[in-house]
């Protein structure tokens, strides 16, 4: 994948930002003092009067977000992962969940991907905690051209929505006219051996993975599980049936998130042998992206092991 | 001046109390320290001060108000009642299964609630985006944050009050229902907030003392809040109360914050409350 295009999924939801700003008028954007980071800058530059800016506050920003948004408003409101899930959890949960107010939560820098600022900055719990909330859409794009398409589904549709987004230059996966659809998995490449259920930056690596394993003779379906809520059960349950195994990979904890989400299904409805890659319920550290994603087993040859090791 | 007819909002709110307090003892259960001192302040916004209609709950441009204290909702749903938004005998069902009268305010269950609170502090925050959104959309109405001061403890007050100021929202007041006491007892004593006036001033706040149980002390407060408009300040009204007011044997007890009275209390409480009429 050497020639392979990358760009940062924040970049795209700027890019986003700012296409969407033109069309609808009532979109209104937040940042806690990262609008740089968050790629919320450039909607700043082209409408000022509906950028607000919330300083180091991302408490406030999230319940001045629901106030914004039950005014009539639409708005993606923007800080690091660790501080949206994190800090402001329950005034999410309350303030913006129990109402069913209309904020998109762009949580950008997720994962350990955030590299070098460390594990104060390195979220691994965030779609778990979302998903817990009742009417939380739960979103992790894969690429540039699944964020951008996703975020035009999820302004369009009423409600509370957490899109996950990353700091570091992801290869583009998508054909920049691909559709999508919030809750529908996007199954990237046949296979009646195993399953490999991927999910944000994971879903590049498990088509690596696929294309190892196929060398060795096991053909693994790939699917892209951009929507942790509502989950795709359906894709779900026909991946158990018909290929007898599934292994999850997520830059996100193995506790709760897309492996929990999918283990949900599978348990209840086809139980098959299942496995996880992911953060191992440990905290990150300093460091370059890639060599932290390889220390702590989130790379293609960390899911062609845990593949193996289920057939 | 503006005529009002204050004995008549004193019957009001005597009623409200009354409502609030016989919701709170079917339900055994709710706050009646916090929803008498916040009674006379929600009175002379909703029946004096605040432009709203009873029958369309959703009117453009209309005046809002976040009761941040969410637990002195019977004191609310009272008013709301009283004021035409539903038959006030509805809210007996208060905090039972089923009810659109929760324990602590659903917007999605009850008209004329416009925001769902319960988890302190969040409300003021609430209350200061929607300020914003009226400037945004150049909206005449005021926004009505109304808190306790045991509240104010909470750090997200603090980070809106920022905002408020640095948004230079003057259609957004804020009104503390300072009655001193919290559940662990003196709010000053539990974690000092006074001097409150002080506190928001320097926050950037227009401030206003005022007495919560005199209408004309707070009609005087909330009239010269709302000419602050143009100042591109926001105001806080300082409201001083007590809890449990209207009841002698409940004002100024902490005990009273969230326990509902027995049998016997009730009945002499409504006694008291019956007054003269």
């Amino acid at each position: 994948m050497a020639d392979v295009k990358k760009i940062a999924t924040r970049a795209a939801y700027g890019e986003f930002l700012v296409e969407e700003g033109a069309k609808r008028p009532e979109l209104v954007v937040m940042s806690a003092d990262l609008s740089g980071s968050n790629k919320t800058d450039g909607f700043e530059k082209a409408y000022p009067e509906r950028f607000v800016e919330a300083g180091i506050s991302e408490q406030d920003m999230y319940a001045e977000a629901a106030g914004l948004a039950l005014s009539g408003k639409v708005v993606c409101a923007s800080s690091f992962a660790m501080f949206v899930a994190g800090r402001a959890y329950e005034i999410i949960r309350n303030s913006i969940g129990y109402t069913g107010a209309n904020v998109k939560i762009c949580a950008t820098h997720g994962g350990i991907t955030v590299g070098e600022d460390g594990a104060s900055h390195q979220t691994f719990e965030d779609l778990a905690l979302m998903r817990e909330i009742p009417g939380m859409t739960v979103i992790n794009p894969a690429d540039a051209v699944s964020t951008k398409a996703l975020l035009g589904e999820v302004v369009d549709t009423y409600g509370p929505a957490y899109v996950r987004l990353g700091r570091s230059n992801v290869p583009v996966i998508y054909d920049e006219n691909e559709t999508f659809e919030v809750g529908k998995a996007k199954t990237l490449r046949e296979g009646s051996d195993v399953t490999i259920i991927a999910t944000g930056i994971m879903v590049a690596d498990a088509l690596a993975a696929a294309e190892s394993l196929a060398a060795d003779g096991i053909e693994a379906r790939v699917i892209d599980m951009h929507t942790i809520k509502p989950l795709d059960k359906e894709a779900v349950i026909k991946a158990a049936s018909e290929t007898g195994a599934i292994v999850t990979a997520e830059e996100h904890s193995v506790l709760g998130g897309l492996g929990g989400a999918v283990a949900e299904v599978v348990v209840q409805s086809c139980p098959v042998k299942m496995a996880m890659v992911g953060q191992k319920d440990c905290f990150g550290e300093s460091g370059k992206p890639a060599a932290l994603l390889e220390k702590y087993g989130m790379t293609a040859a960390d899911i062609v092991a845990v593949v193996k090791s289920v057939k | 001046m503006k005529e009002r007819n204050y004995q008549e909002l004193k019957e009001t709110a005597r009623k409200v109390r009354m409502n609030a307090l016989r919701a709170i003892h079917q339900a055994n259960s709710g706050h009646p320290g916090g929803s008498f001192s916040v009674t006379d302040i929600l009175v002379a916004l909703y029946f004096d001060e605040m432009n709203i209609d009873p029958k369309n709950p959703k009117m453009e441009d209309r005046d809002k108000l976040v009761l941040s204290k969410g637990h002195a909702v019977p004191a609310l749903y009272a008013v709301l009642g009283e004021r035409g938004y539903f038959d006030v005998e509805e809210m007996m069902t208060l905090r039972q299964v089923g009810s659109h009268f929760q324990g602590h305010p659903n917007m999605n269950k009850c008209p004329g609630i416009e925001m769902s609170t319960g988890s302190l502090g969040q409300g003021f925050s609430v209350a200061v985006g929607m300020a914003i959104a009226n400037k945004m959309d150049k909206k005449d109405g005021f926004v009505y944050a109304v808190t306790g001061d045991g509240e104010l403890q909470e750090g997200i007050i603090w980070e809106a009050a920022l905002s408020a100021a640095n948004h230079k929202l003057d259609n957004f007041i804020a009104i503390v229902d300072w009655n001193g006491l919290q559940i662990d007892g003196n709010v000053d004593d539990v974690k000092k907030v006074t001097p409150i006036d002080e506190k928001f001033a320097s926050f950037g706040f227009n401030t206003i003392m005022a007495d919560g149980h005199d209408f004309e002390s707070l009609f005087s407060a909330i009239d010269e809040a709302k000419a602050n408009k143009g100042t591109g300040k926001p105001t806080v009204i300082v409201a001083k109360t007590h809890k449990g007011q209207g009841v002698s044997f409940m004002t100024d007890q902490a005990g009273w914050h969230g326990k509902a009275p027995n049998d016997e209390q009730f009945e002499a409480a409504m006694k008291e409350l019956g007054g003269e009429k």
